[in-house]
């Protein structure tokens, strides 16, 4: 029995990573309905921008590491905003096709770039001795400590992001530009600054994904398309427009994997997907869904 | 003494279709100028213009002496426009007190603040943590109205304030108007219930098929030019 | 009220022209296998599977309004029925293609009760999810080899000449008749109705309209189409793989023909398959450095001319091969100002 008990937390803590996949996706299309098909890629990017800074500079182990990924935050707001300005402002509108076609360009070309630069060997981020480390809890469970602090990164990021949404000005703005454009226009808003903080501060949290992921396993340039699809999946599971609701659905999705790849590891990803498509015909609006 | 808003041949089109034919149109500092019409008239597409939703043509629309008509709308807000939308549009997402708070997003010097606007309606002081679209007509009315006072204009365009409201609320809303041009705010009232807009008004534009019809003081207007100018008879 | 005079036009001479040009073309076409190379079979066999997934994908979008990044779920289906009908059931592969196509039909009609919950981009990504899970499902499935594939031993008594022979006729029927259909559907009422559609779901309803009965019409061709393709293609590929029956990078091409050569247009698909081929014919060998360009390329064609090349070629310069419209001509000018002279 322990040993299922093991497959449910080790589930529970992929889960957390999912919920940090899915964090830059919800908030969006939730601020602008834009689905970025290119946002797994990304989050590649970032883990390889880690990895050439460190190689770069001839770093190693776990500090710094984290030191690494914290100085690619601002660069990765920076680049969200110049990229939500420049390209994918153009793309928005009634018809979804633009933004379909253009992200899915952006993820050809990351991977193909990426490939052609690192080749499609491999890669991971330095973490020392914290990925071999764990923590016992009684005498039959134990979860990795690295793990363990995904998920705990994952849930202050997702109660800030409730947060910011729900008590400031930021928040404010973004939800009623989201709601009525014009509306926010007449209230003083630029619209397109507010979609540029908004994919800023979505790159961020993929930055931050993309390293942890980085840490937590290896990494190469055309696993993008499978984070895009965890984190999508993870969105309607939970119900759009809820960041906690984000949260569930990625932890039910981790779960799920983690008991499908127990049972047959050809079947785990299979079982995250028939979970998904279950609940799209029991619950299409999903779990916790906000009126959107 | 400069008009604090004017336009001068202001023309718009919807693609090849042409709305607006030449519309001369001026509000004083202080003033509460109607602006009367039927559906289709042009008054929307009027007003989409001067707030910048729509492109006007060059050096058609001035507001304080400077040319505002090509700036986009949230850089003619923050210059002092503000406007109560047809519907009201509040942002469902938000409360009553985060609809008023987002008004004040544009920061001017002004005596208008949360507890200003909750001395003028204080019903809306009970209800601040609604969530917006779930108050009455009415009410969402004083909301709209609040919410574009947050931002200290120096011109509040309101239009159609009376649309789905019952003539008791429509009376409340448009009692508490006066008020508010004692600290030198400049009203235009848009309307499509004459009486209301006379009443209310110094002086009055009539609108018909995207060209002003009729332009006078309100007391001096007669009721039979009103009508001929509305329906262009 | 001025008593005004019109016509309807339904062709042009261009359109005209262009369908001779057309029809000659394919005659000429089917004596290829008589003094053609094999290679040039293939590699025809190959572009027109592009071409037709892409001219589905352009139903579906373009017209259809409903954007998928999925519909190799069911070009891979496809391609699985045929292997398996003639591997497996002793069934002619040459007969087992009309066949899986229409399974692969009737495949999507369940799938579209799922799909069908999800709108706009999410919709895109949920076809795509689909399309995995069929992957996957494919690729855990021992009797058609799992993952490494199979190959396609059916043909293996078939002499080589006539299988390559029979393999190009059929594709080329394939082709016209994609384009044929395409065409006839879109001229006709319910092609109409697909477009009033496109244009706003609501007001379509409001005219009396089946919505949800012309989307689910039209997502099942468009299945019907990618099965086909999939099935021809690989009937020439002699094997499959799940990477390669599954791979996004089908919708990835589909897409990028369809939004160099014009979305929503008959010759959109056309045109874009055309310079597909020559891009690949001369800079595939750059690998990764031709799909860079490639996905540049799209991203500058969507965002500067956002009805692909061709549309924007049609606009300025007014070329039409395949009308689908019905253009008014007016044989008085009607009064624009709203003013009628007394």
């Amino acid at each position: 029995m322990w040993s299922w008990i093991d497959t449910l937390v080790q589930g529970l803590m992929l889960g957390g990573l999912y919920a940090l996949f899915a964090m830059g996706q919800s908030l969006m299309f939730g601020v602008m309905r834009l689905t970025n098909t290119a946002h797994g890629d990304f989050l590649i990017l970032a883990a390889f921008a880690g990895f050439s800074l460190l190689s770069a500079f001839g770093l190693h182990g776990v500090c710094a590491t984290a030191a690494i990924q914290l100085a690619l935050l601002p660069l990765a707001f920076v680049f969200g905003y110049g990229l939500q300005r420049l390209v994918l402002n153009g793309t928005l509108g009634k018809d979804p096709l633009p933004s379909l076609v253009v992200s899915f360009g952006l993820s050809i070309v990351i991977q193909n770039m990426l490939t052609e630069v690192f080749t499609s060997d491999p890669r991971a981020l330095d973490t020392g001795e914290l990925n071999m480390q764990s923590l016992t809890l009684g005498d039959h469970l134990s979860v990795g400590i690295l793990p363990l602090s995904i998920f705990i990164i994952a849930i202050l990021v997702v109660a800030a992001m409730q947060w910011l949404f729900g008590r400031t000005a930021l928040g404010r703005a973004f939800r009623a530009t989201s709601d009525d454009k014009e509306a926010a226009q007449l209230m003083g808003l630029d619209a397109r600054h507010v979609y540029g903080l908004a994919t800023g501060l979505a790159f961020v949290l993929v930055a931050v994904a993309g390293t942890l992921q980085g840490m937590r396993t290896t990494f190469s340039p055309t696993d993008g398309p499978a984070i895009l699809l965890l984190a999508f999946e993870s969105v309607i599971i939970g119900g759009l427009g809820s960041f906690w609701g984000a949260f569930a659905g990625a932890l039910i999705l981790g779960t799920t994997q983690s008991i499908g790849f127990r049972l047959d590891p050809g079947w785990g990803v299979w079982f995250g997907h028939i979970v998904f498509l279950l609940m799209l015909a029991l619950r299409p609006q999903g779990l916790f869904p906000k009126t959107r | 003494m400069s008009a604090l808003l004017e336009t001068h041949g202001l023309t718009a089109h919807y693609g090849d279709f042409q709305v607006l034919f030449g519309v001369d149109f001026v509000v004083e500092p202080g003033e509460v100028v109607a602006l009367i019409g039927a559906n289709g008239a042009g008054k929307s597409t009027f007003l989409k213009s001067v707030t910048g939703l729509l492109k006007a043509p060059r050096d058609s629309v001035r507001f304080g002496g400077e040319t505002i008509s090509g700036l986009a709308p949230d850089k003619i807000v923050r210059g002092g426009i503000a406007m109560v939308p047809e519907g009201r549009r509040l942002f469902p997402s938000l409360s009553v007190e985060e609809n008023l708070m987002i008004g004040g997003f544009t920061r001017r010097a002004g005596a208008w603040n949360l507890n200003a606007v909750y001395k003028l309606f204080p019903i809306l002081r009970e209800r601040r943590h609604t969530p917006g679209t779930a108050l009455s007509g009415g009410q969402q009315q004083m909301v709209a109205i609040g919410r574009a006072l947050m931002s200290n204009p120096q011109l509040l365009i309101c239009d159609e304030l009376s649309l789905g409201l019952s003539p008791i609320v429509v009376k409340e809303i448009y009692d508490a108007l006066p008020s508010l041009t004692q600290d030198g705010l400049s009203l235009i009232v848009v309307e499509q219930d004459v009486a209301t807009a006379r009443a209310v008004s110094q002086r009055l534009y009539c609108m018909q098929e995207g060209r002003v019809s009729l332009t006078g003081r309100s007391q001096d207007v007669t009721h039979e030019q009103i009508s001929k100018a509305y329906f262009g008879i | 009220m001025k008593n005004l005079q019109f016509s309807v036009l339904r062709a042009s001479r261009g359109s005209q022209l262009a369908l001779g040009a057309g029809l000659l073309l394919a005659a000429v076409g089917c004596t290829l296998p008589w003094w053609g190379q094999s290679s040039w079979m293939r590699e025809f066999n190959q572009i027109a599977c592009y071409f037709i997934f892409a001219s589905m994908w352009n139903l579906l979008a373009g017209y259809g309004g409903m954007v998928s990044i999925g519909q190799q779920a069911y070009l891979g289906l496809g391609g699985y029925l045929m292997l398996i009908l003639s591997n497996l059931c002793g069934v002619n592969p040459f007969v087992a293609i009309p066949i899986s196509a229409l399974l692969t039909a009737l495949a999507a009609i369940p799938v579209s009760q799922l799909a069908f919950r999800l709108k706009g981009g999410y919709f895109a990504i949920g076809t795509w999810v689909i399309a995995d899970v069929f992957r996957l499902s494919f690729a855990n499935l021992g009797v058609v080899g799992g993952g490494s594939g199979t190959s396609l031993t059916a043909l293996a008594d078939i002499e080589r000449s006539t299988r390559e022979s029979v393999t190009f006729w059929m594709t080329l029927s394939a082709v016209v008749a994609t384009i044929a259909l395409t065409y006839f559907f879109l001229r006709s009422k319910q092609g109409l109705a697909l477009m009033a559609i496109r244009d706003s779901e609501i007001a379509s309803e409001s005219q009396g309209i089946d919505v949800g009965r012309v989307k689910l019409g039209v997502y099942v061709v468009s299945a019907l189409g990618a099965g086909v393709a999939g099935a021809l293609y690989f009937l020439g590929n002699l094997r499959i793989s799940p990477d390669a029956a599954f791979s996004v990078n089908w919708t990835a091409f589909a897409i990028f023909m369809v939004m160099i050569g014009g979305l929503g247009t008959i010759e959109g698909p056309i045109v874009g398959a055309v310079i597909f081929w020559a891009l690949n014919k001369f800079f595939s060998d750059y690998g990764t450095w031709y799909l860079v360009g490639l996905g540049l390329m799209a991203i500058v064609v969507t965002l500067v001319f956002k009805q692909g090349l061709w549309g924007y070629l049609q606009a300025r310069l007014g070329w039409r091969i395949f009308l689908v419209q019905r253009r008014l001509e007016l044989r008085q000018p009607y009064p624009l100002n709203g003013k009628t002279s007394s």
